[in-house]
Order: structure tokens, then sequence, then C-alpha cells
């Protein structure tokens, strides 16, 4: 009973955007610390000391980049459809500020896998560019995005923008399987996914580490960078309020003098 | 609110709203032209890619069209009415869609056969390719019903109407061009069929939930 109120009661402070700034300044350090840690050591690994491929050699590196960019990509998109669907049943303004801080860092790192996939394209494939299943899903999946982007422009009322942007990712979510499978077993020239929850890799250990080590960087790189867009966010929108100003000017204003 | 009432409203509109229907129609036989004139002269290119442009047309018209859904009903304020006094405004929006499907995707079932034609698509696809339209069009008109929707209150919604409902309309062109180039390559498109008809009960189950409360966002109720 205890934890079901502690529990409810957090629910109900996170609805407040004051509560969530003034919770998430140590969030936004530790997230960028550990980012730092392991994107950090896991580049050097991978970059460096990884073993060589026996068929890419030194070109299948790029992987260290382009997979943790992929995943989280598509992870930013799934949570922006939670934060959508908390927005839309609970009506929690900190849900809306969550979506307006996923769509760029979610835009740029679809941008960097679809990079990063046609620099590894070319001396795998032979080509900078395929009309490959997994290639499709996920210019989908940055079509999707700046969908969102551009609604969120186009309307001007920031309780009808927050509840369309709302919807508008939720739809998307419920469609990103199908969206994913239909191009998937379409003719599909890229290799199966190398590391997945319920199969052992296909790599050696020496190759796959530095990659998750590389993923869960970027899983708290993404963490830090959306916290610290959300509170960004937070302070625009209640810069009229007593407690930003507060915070901006910590000592109490004397009027007339000077 | 009857059924049959609703039903019979929004038809009298479709069928004497008569522009709204033929328009969009017509510049799907005018992009089949365009198409035609353009590709090389050998008729054996036209019918490999016929497959896939004659989903692309269907795709672009149907977008065409879906942004005159809600339009009209909007402008003059019938709409909020609906939304409000409806005993149950899913059933007004599903009753909507479902006229909206007759006056394009069904039409475009109807006109396959001279698509078909016009593309250099052999004889033996044309059942198959109507059947596959039976099966896709309902899934695109909706799910482009949630993205009317969300833009009916914008002045110009036409490019963002695209924007967030081309990517969704995704999976239906993937097995809507495979299906009709396995059938004019001799292999039976019974699977992608399926794929359709699923893809079409998927949009049934979310598309009607996300219009209505698409509407209500956009009325601001």
């Amino acid at each position: 009973m205890a934890l079901k109120q502690t529990l409810k009661e957090l629910w109900h402070k996170l609805g407040s955007p004051r509560w969530f700034y003034q919770i998430s300044g140590p969030w936004v350090t530790g997230f960028g610390v550990l980012a730092l840690l392991l994107l950090g050591s896991g580049i050097v690994w991978g970059l460096a000391f990884a073993p060589p491929d026996y068929q890419q050699g030194n070109s299948f590196r790029i992987m260290y980049v382009h997979v943790p960019a992929a995943m989280v990509a598509q992870s930013v998109y799934i949570s922006m459809g939670i934060a959508g669907l908390v927005l839309f049943v609970w009506r929690m303004k900190v849900a809306d500020i969550a979506i307006a801080a996923c769509l760029p860092f979610g835009i740029m790192l679809t941008a960097l896998a679809l990079f990063s996939g046609g620099v590894w394209g070319r001396p795998t494939w032979g080509t900078w560019w395929e009309w490959d299943g997994r290639t499709v899903s996920t210019l989908v999946l940055l079509f999707l995005y700046i969908g969102i982007f551009a609604l969120r422009e186009a309307i001007l009322d920031s309780q009808m923008r927050a509840r369309a942007s709302a919807l508008v990712a939720m739809v998307g979510t419920i469609n990103i399987p199908i969206i994913k499978y239909s191009v998937d077993w379409w003719h599909t020239l890229h290799q199966p996914a190398s590391i997945t929850l319920t199969e052992k890799p296909t790599m050696p250990a020496e190759m796959w580490l530095p990659l998750l080590v590389m993923v869960l960087g970027m899983y708290f790189f993404a963490g830090h960078n959306i916290i610290t867009r959300m509170r960004l966010e937070i302070l625009r929108r209640e810069s009229g309020t007593r407690w930003v100003r507060n915070l901006v000017l910590p000592e109490p204003t004397v009027k007339g003098s000077g | 609110m009857n059924l049959s009432v609703l039903f019979l409203r929004e038809w009298r509109v479709l069928i004497r709203n008569r522009a709204a229907m033929i328009n969009p129609i017509v510049f799907m036989f005018l992009a089949v032209m365009l198409f035609a004139v353009g590709s090389p002269l050998q008729d054996n290119t036209r019918a490999l890619y016929g497959g896939a442009v004659l989903w692309l047309i269907v795709l672009l018209t149907n977008m065409l069209s879906l942004d005159s859904l809600f339009r009209r009903d909007f402008d003059n304020g019938t709409l909020e009415q609906m939304m409000v006094t409806a005993d149950l405004p899913l059933l007004a929006v599903l009753v909507k869609i479902v006229v909206q499907w007759l006056g394009t995707g069904f039409l475009m079932v109807l006109l396959s056969p001279l698509l078909c034609l016009f593309l250099g698509l052999p004889g033996s696809a044309i059942v198959k390719t109507a059947l596959l339209l039976l099966a896709g069009t309902p899934a695109l008109s909706l799910l482009g019903a949630v993205g009317a929707a969300m833009t009916v209150g914008f002045a110009r919604g036409g490019v963002l109407l695209g924007l967030l409902v081309l990517p969704l309309f995704l999976p239906v062109l993937v097995f809507g061009a495979s299906g009709v180039s396995s059938e004019v390559a001799g292999i039976s498109a019974n699977a992608q069929l399926y794929w359709l008809a699923f893809i079409s009960m998927v949009a049934l189950l979310i598309g009607p939930f996300a219009t209505t409360a698409g509407l209500k966002i956009s009325l601001q109720l």
C-alpha cells in the first residue's frame, strides 16, 4: 500500500513542470557523465582494439556508430508515442514537453543512421544508397518524425498542438511494426540484425561487447540530450512565473534604486 | 441518430457534389496518361512498372480526395453539430469514411480494368488487380481520414496531409505493387491479397477512433 501511495504521488508530481525541472538537474549530469564514459571508451575499443571482420575487414567498424544510432532513433520514436498516450489520457503537460524535446534529437539520430548506413554500404554493398527493406523503414521513420515536426509548426494554439502531435505520434507508433515488417519481408539486402534480445550474437565477444557499450552510451546520451531540451523548454514556457524569475535572479530586485 | 439516416445523408452529399468525386478520378487517368506517354515505347517496360505506377497513382488520388473529406462540413458547421449531437460520434465518422471509400477506392476497383489496359498489364492480371485494390483501398481511406481530421482546420492542409499520411500508406503500396507484379509474372498473388486485407482490418481498428479524436482536437471540443 505504501508503495502504491508513493507511486501515485510521484505520478501527480510528474505533472508539474516545475517539479520536473527541480528533480531532473542531477539526472542531466549523471546521464551526461555516463554517456561520455561509455561512448568514449566504446568508440576507442571498437575502432582501435576490436578485431577486423573476416569478410568486411575494417569497414565493419562503422557499425559502432550506425547500430546505436538506428536503435536509439527507433526507441526515441516509441517513447514519443508513449508520451503521446500519457498526454492524451492524463493531459500531462510534461509529456508534451517530452515530445517537443524528442523530435529534434530523433531527427538528428535518424539522419545519422541513414548517413552512416550509406557510408557503410559503399564498401560492403558497392552502393551508397539501396532501396533495401531496413533502409526504407529508417527513411520512413525520418518522414514520420518530420511529419509531426511540420504539424507542430503549423498549429499555433499550444493546447491543440500538444493533443494533435500526441495523436499522430501514437498512430505512427502503432504503424511502425507494420511498416517495418512489410518492407523487411519485401526484397532485402541488409544483413539481419546482429544483436537481438532473444538469440546469441553471431559475432565474437570482442566485437559485440564494444557495440553493447556504444548502444548503452547512446541511450544515456539520448537521456541527457532530451532531458536538457525539456528543461530549457520548461524554462521558456514558465518564463513568466515567479519560480523561474527567482531561479534566474536569485536576489530580490530592489525597486527604484540606482 | 439512425445509421441509415447518416448513410443516406452522406450518400446524397457525395452524389450531389459530383465534382469532389469526379475530379480525383480525372486526375488519376491524367496521371496514368502522363506516365504512359513518358515511358519508353517498348510495351514490356510498361508492364514491368505497371503495378508500382498503378498503386502509386491510387495512393496520390486517394490523398487528393481525402483533403475534401471533412472540409465542407467543417466550414459550414455541420461537422461540429454531428460530433456534438450524434449518440456515437465514432459511428458518424465511420459512415463518412465508408462513403468516401465508395466514392474513391471502390470506384477505382470498378475502373481498374481500364487502368490495367492503359498501363499495359496483361488481361490475366485484371481480376487479381481488382481484388487487390478491393482489399487495400479501405486501409487508405481509414488511415488517411486521421490525417484529414488533423489538417481540416488549416486553410491549406494539402501538403501537410501528404506528409502525415503517405508514410502510413507505405505497407499498402509494398503489398499492392508486389501483388500486381507477381500476378503479371504468373505467380498467384493470394499472399499479398491476404496481407492487404490484414492491413485494412488493422486500419479499421485504429482509423475511426483516431479520426474521431482528431476531429475533436480540430474542433476544439
